[in-house]
């Protein structure tokens, strides 16, 4: 099993949820966080004077997949989370050693939120 | 006959206490204005000012500063006029007009009023809550009332032919100079400027409750110059209602233009800067001008307004968190001058409104822009002097400024001990 990682822009979560839902993929876990990459974020200005916004709202994203899917998953996540534009995020990709689900104590593959 | 005139009388007292009404409103267009232009950390301060600011004005006035501003003798006010105690007649500039003085009053009180709010927003996030309410009572038992007196009054400027028709040297200027004094004196917040003095942005917390502010003060404003007509004139009035609106209007449009120039994009608070800029400038001559001139003179305040914001941030190091300084100040001051050079021979002549002789592009000659000067530098001068030297008292008495960790903290904590969005404030951005 895998953990995918992927850091995106807050306006594309919308889409990238529906695109897992229709590929099968429900189970996900999604918190806001803030980071910057190589751009090391932005220059606004308020009355004359310049500031640096140096960590921008990003959402990560968090699914556990069968190693089988994995291709499948980033390819849905890459081609919802795109815009061609910098700042489009990254993914990361993670071994998992097991998972539980707590209900109904199956462990491995039977416990992904795979429908 | 008597009827007729009585019913006359009536409508003009309407006529005024509905604008007075207008101008009280302009309270709650600064407390959200300078609000928005503070700091969340702030923000119960800077409404508890602007709200607590009128009980002092409104006693200061009452007790002194009307019977100061229109009495004979100007300093020392007879002892029967303070509390609005005298007999109409013995407020004499007044004694012409057939209002009741108790609608004349109130329309004075709210001026008043406006006068003392415009220093707390340059003055914010810094100052003692206790030395401000004392500098305000200065402020309006005294400061303003003798430069009131001086010109509404038919005091010495009156007479060597200043016309100031609704306020501009006033109101605004005399705000806007008290207000600079007092900032000298504060000096800027903490962070504002780095050691090399180049200056900082500190964000206001809320461009809408800015922008909602500014719709209020705009709103406010055209009771602040319909009223002070002491009376209701169709033509004039009607007239003075479309130069101010177009004041505001070119005002806005002028700092969008030196905006987009100096800056490269529409600073939407710099755009509402203008606008009230234009809208002070327009309070000294709207009566007298034509409606193409009120377009001109209000373009030029709204790029003198923001021309003015930058430099004073960044070469004079004025740290002004709303633009106050600037807006009325600034604005006032070109308000007086622009009537020297726009005003127009008399179009509808009006008797409870004094003119001025035509202006320098009106074939009046350099007369009455002459006259501006002398009231702009009298002005400038007596607002400047006076408020250094009570901010000055303050100073060394009880102190004017807070401890570096109360404005660290913030002062709603620090000086009020609750906050503005309690739950609200820290980290949670909840993007999702």
């Amino acid at each position: 099993m895998k953990m995918i990682i992927a850091i995106v822009r807050p306006n594309r979560l919308a889409a990238i949820k529906d695109a897992l839902n229709e590929g099968g993929f429900s189970g996900i876990t999604v918190i806001a966080v803030k980071g910057r990459g190589s751009q090391k974020g932005i220059v606004e200005r308020y009355r004359g004077s310049e500031y640096k916004i140096d960590l921008l709202d990003k959402v990560e994203i968090k699914v556990v997949v069968d190693d089988d899917d994995l291709d499948k998953v980033i390819n849905i996540i890459t081609e919802a989370a795109r815009t061609n534009e910098l700042g489009d995020g990254k993914i990361f990709v993670l071994n998992v050693e097991q998972a539980i689900r707590i209900r109904t104590n199956e462990i491995g593959v039977a416990a992904l939120g795979k429908k | 006959m008597n009827d007729i005139q009585n019913l006359k009388t009536a409508l003009d007292t309407a006529w005024i206490l509905i604008m007075g009404l207008l101008v009280f409103f302009m309270n709650s267009g600064f407390a959200m204005l300078e609000t928005g232009f503070c700091r969340t950390k702030n923000a119960v301060s800077m409404l508890s000012k602007n709200l607590i600011v009128f009980f002092i004005s409104t006693l200061a006035f009452w007790s002194l500063g009307f019977a100061l501003m229109f009495s004979v003798e100007c300093i020392i006010p007879s002892f029967k006029n303070l509390f609005l105690l005298g007999e109409k007649s013995s407020y004499f500039p007044l004694d012409n007009f057939r209002l009741p003085l108790q609608a004349i009053f109130f329309f004075q009180v709210v001026f008043a009023g406006t006068t003392a709010t415009i220093v707390s927003g340059a003055v914010a996030e810094r100052i003692k809550f206790v030395s401000f309410l004392i500098f305000t009572f200065f402020l309006s038992c005294f400061i303003y009332p003798v430069i009131g007196h001086w010109i509404l009054g038919r005091g010495f400027l009156y007479e060597m032919g200043v016309r100031d028709f609704a306020g501009s040297l006033m109101v605004h200027t005399v705000g806007g100079m008290a207000a600079l004094a007092g900032v000298i004196i504060l000096g800027p917040r903490v962070g504002k400027y780095n050691k090399d003095l180049s200056p900082n942005a500190i964000l206001g917390h809320s461009i809408p409750m800015i922008t909602l502010g500014g719709f209020i003060l705009w709103l406010g404003w055209f009771g602040f110059n319909l009223g002070c007509t002491f009376g209701f004139s169709s033509e004039l009035n009607s007239h003075i209602a479309l130069c101010t609106n177009a004041s505001a209007i070119m005002g806005g449009l002028g700092a969008l233009f030196v905006s987009y120039m100096l800056l490269k994009k529409p600073d939407l608070s710099m755009v509402i800067n203008g606008l009230l800029g234009g809208l002070v400038a327009s309070t000294a001559s709207c009566a007298y001008v034509s409606l193409i001139s009120s377009n001109i003179i209000g373009f030029i305040a709204g790029c003198l307004v923001v021309i003015s914001i930058l430099i004073m941030d960044s070469i004079f190091h004025i740290d002004d968190p709303v633009g106050a300084i600037s807006v009325h100040g600034i604005g006032g001051i070109w308000g007086a001058i622009a009537l020297g050079l726009f005003s127009a021979p008399i179009q509808y002549d009006y008797p409870n409104v004094s003119y001025p002789k035509p202006g320098l592009f009106f074939g009046g000659g350099i007369e009455q822009l002459i006259s501006q000067f002398i009231g702009v530098g009298c002005v400038i001068l007596w607002t400047l002097v006076v408020s250094m030297v009570v901010w000055l008292i303050l100073k060394y008495t009880i102190g004017v400024r807070v401890s570096q960790r109360a404005e660290v903290d913030g002062l709603d904590i620090a000086e009020h001990g609750m906050e503005a969005y309690p739950g609200f404030s820290g980290g949670g951005e909840g993007i999702i």
